[in-house]
């Protein structure tokens, strides 16, 4: 019998998933996969617990969810499009402009 | 009564052509085709409106014979502690406010004649007509801490006009000089007030409820409040220690100095004295220690003087002799002798400043008497007003000076203080002397080169022959019993004096010692001076005389020089080496600490997503782990 506490399992490790690969993935686009995938795994804990509660208000929000990351989407992708285009790059790491400058003194 | 108001207005005509001369000034740096007529009319204009009020006041007080008073606002009042801004005439401020007006009204026209060239007029006169706010309202202050204020007033203006051709570094050195000076006064004067304000502060603080009261201060405690307060007249009146700063003030032009030792500044201490004769009457002990201190001063002042070469420093010397006749007499309760000099004193005094001011202004501002000489042939009318004020100052009859001296060494010698007397008397003869060398220096010994003067104008004449009418009869107001009058000044005045009865014999004993040693020492001074301009030798004495007695050698050895010494200390070794290098400690190990932890920006945005996730993994393990 599968309960509301095997969606939970399987949340949690989509979610574990998603974090460890935005901090050890250097490509962009895994790293906003990862993100999804993240986003996803919150998506499939509410539709659980609506379910378990017998209200519709999670699904609803987790409706609205999917909605809005399809236009995060688009907007992401017009991103890395520009990025790629000034940096012809998309690893992470060359992305350092923010670094403290070492001197010494 | 409606004139009342006018109290304010004899302030308030000087301070306000003060301000205004300063504002145009101000304006002048913008606008340079500013006349200069217009700085004279507000600067003798202030004077002379205040000279007026005054007038009208003092005939009013005179007639009525009841004090006047006028409170202008209500300054501070803070539970019990009320100060009304309020100002008072009676007989002792309407002495004061008397010649105070009409000598300072007389050495700003002289100042017109003796700055009208000099390129910082406006400044000048400024500061000259603050200085005549801050005496008024010293002398009209009806409660100490007004007082006080004009007392602060007259340093400041002091300290700016003794440093007023401030290019000079030796001018500004002894401007600071008589500034610090007179702080070091002012601490005292400010903790007698402070004291007073402790014990008897709560009935009100205006003098005539301070008199009131007086008596409920233990007697330990108003010994030690005179004392203080003292301790700002010795600075203010240059008397012993506080009195280095007197010479040095010559600095300043020869107006100032008129002024300062004639009308404002050097009195305050006198008339400070005088308007606490409450407290000081029933501190006999504190009164002969006043006494004494006026005592030594005069004496000393008198034997610097004998060896000054400086026609200016002479008079300064002179002054600070003066005023120790003036606090013998009020130390020994002769209040009523001690004003009537400071009266007198004020216009000999001024008209002394105001001829030697003649002649430094003659003489291309040379002040050395040694090389002036036989000048009496080249300016008869200055030579005439010089004499008739050392006369004065000499204490030969019938002059202003005798009378006040007179009547001082009388009262020395009735009061049984025979040490005092004979200070006194010999510091008389010593005056006679010393001022008759200066007067023989400069008009009748020989010159050693010939001088091109430059005739002195009209109106310097005018103002001297008008202050050498005051010189001849001021003493007239108040002739002894002795010669038939009734003492009318002192009477009018009304001080608690002390009064001793000497027999008529014993007075005229005395009368005739006091012209004779000031005759005495007239014809010492001719005989040494009359055909030469060499000082005769003392000895060992000479250098001592002629160093003034190493006073400042010693005051510079003994608290100017430690205190450097401990300030050095503490700017290079206690700051630099100890508290700094504590500092830099601290603030190298910050830096140091931040070299460590620059690591963690590192601009890579996949370590900062793994701190945030670190972060907020630590906060839920608080919250489920840690927070139940």
């Amino acid at each position: 019998m599968i309960d509301v506490g095997h969606f939970f399992i399987l949340a949690v490790l989509l979610f574990s998933i998603g974090m460890v690969g935005v901090i050890s993935r250097r490509n962009i686009f895994v790293m906003y996969m990862s993100i999804e995938l993240m986003l996803n795994a919150v998506n499939l804990v509410l539709v659980a617990l609506s379910h378990h509660h017998e209200d519709l208000n999670g699904q609803v929000m987790a409706i609205m969810i999917i909605a809005i990351a399809a236009a995060e989407a688009s907007i992401f992708l017009a991103l890395f499009v520009m990025l790629f285009k000034n940096a012809r790059s998309l690893d992470a790491n060359f992305f350092e402009l923010l670094k403290q400058e070492k001197h010494n003194d | 009564m409606i004139e009342n108001v006018l109290l304010a207005w004899v302030i308030g005509a000087v301070f306000i052509s003060s301000v205004s001369i300063m504002l145009i000034g101000l304006y002048e740096k913008h606008d340079e085709n500013i006349p200069q007529n217009i700085y004279t009319i507000l600067g003798l204009g202030g004077p002379f409106i205040s000279l007026l009020f005054s007038v009208i006041l003092i005939n009013s007080f005179l007639d009525t014979g009841v004090k006047l008073d006028y409170q202008v606002f209500m300054w501070l009042d803070i539970e019990g502690f009320v100060i009304p801004a309020s100002l008072i005439l009676d007989s002792l401020s309407a002495a004061m406010l008397s010649f105070v007006s009409f000598v300072g009204f007389i050495i700003h026209i002289y100042a017109h004649a003796y700055m009208k060239d000099d390129p910082s007029y406006a400044r000048f006169f400024s500061w000259f007509n603050l200085f005549m706010a801050s005496m008024f309202l010293l002398i009209l202050a009806d409660n100490p801490f007004m007082l006080f204020i004009g007392w602060e007033g007259v340093g400041l203006c002091s300290y700016l006009l003794i440093s007023f051709y401030f290019e000079n570094e030796d001018n500004v050195q002894a401007g600071n000089k008589a500034f610090i000076l007179n702080r070091i006064g002012d601490f005292g004067f400010i903790s007698g007030l402070a004291l007073l304000f402790v014990y008897i502060g709560d009935s009100g603080l205006n003098f005539s409820s301070l008199e009131a009261n007086i008596h409920l201060i233990p007697h330990a405690t108003l010994n030690l409040i005179a004392i203080l307060l003292f301790i700002g007249a010795m600075g203010k009146s240059a008397q012993i220690p506080l009195y280095i700063w007197l010479p040095d003030a010559m600095a300043g032009p020869t107006p100032v100095s008129a002024l300062i030792h004639a009308a404002t500044m050097v009195t305050a201490g006198v008339y400070m004295v005088a308007r606490f004769h409450f407290l000081y009457s029933i501190t006999e002990e504190i009164g002969l220690f006043i006494a004494y201190i006026g005592a030594f001063s005069a004496l000393l002042a008198a034997l610097i003087a004998l060896r000054q070469d400086d026609i200016k420093k002479i008079l300064a010397y002179s002054t600070m002799s003066q005023l120790g006749y003036m606090f013998m007499a009020v130390g020994l309760g002769a209040y009523s002798y001690g004003i009537f000099h400071v009266f007198t004193h004020a216009f000999f005094k001024a008209l002394l400043f105001m001829g030697a001011g003649a002649i430094i202004l003659a003489l291309h501002h040379e002040q050395d008497i040694k090389k002036m000489g036989a000048l009496r042939s080249k300016m008869p009318f200055v030579f005439v007003m010089m004499l008739l004020a050392t006369l004065a100052i000499s204490g030969i009859p019938p002059f202003s000076g005798f009378f006040s001296k007179d009547a001082i060494l009388n009262h020395l010698f009735a009061s049984g203080h025979y040490l005092i007397f004979a200070m006194a008397l010999f510091t008389a003869g010593l005056t006679s002397y010393y001022m008759f060398r200066l007067l023989l220096l400069v008009f009748i010994s020989p010159a050693h080169k010939e001088h091109h003067l430059i005739k002195e104008s009209t109106l310097i004449k005018l103002t001297l022959f008008v202050l050498s009418i005051g010189v001849v009869f001021t003493g007239l107001l108040n002739i002894p019993a002795f010669f038939g009058g009734n003492e009318d000044y002192s009477l009018w005045l009304n001080l608690p004096d002390i009064r001793y009865h000497i027999s008529h014999s014993n007075e005229l004993i005395l009368l005739g010692s006091n012209i004779l040693v000031a005759l005495f020492g007239i014809g010492l001074a001719f005989s040494h001076y009359k055909s030469s301009s060499k000082d005769p030798s003392f000895g060992y004495l000479e250098i001592i005389i002629k160093n003034k007695f190493y006073i400042d050698e010693l005051a510079h050895t003994l608290i100017v020089r430690p205190l450097k010494a401990l300030s050095l200390f503490i700017s290079d070794t206690l700051d630099e080496k100890i508290i700094d290098s504590f500092i830099h400690k601290v603030s190298s190990s910050y830096q140091r600490l931040s070299y460590y932890s620059d690591y963690v920006q590192n601009g890579n945005v996949r370590y900062y997503a793994l701190y945030m996730s670190v972060g907020i993994v630590s906060i839920f393990m608080y919250l489920f782990i840690g927070g139940y």
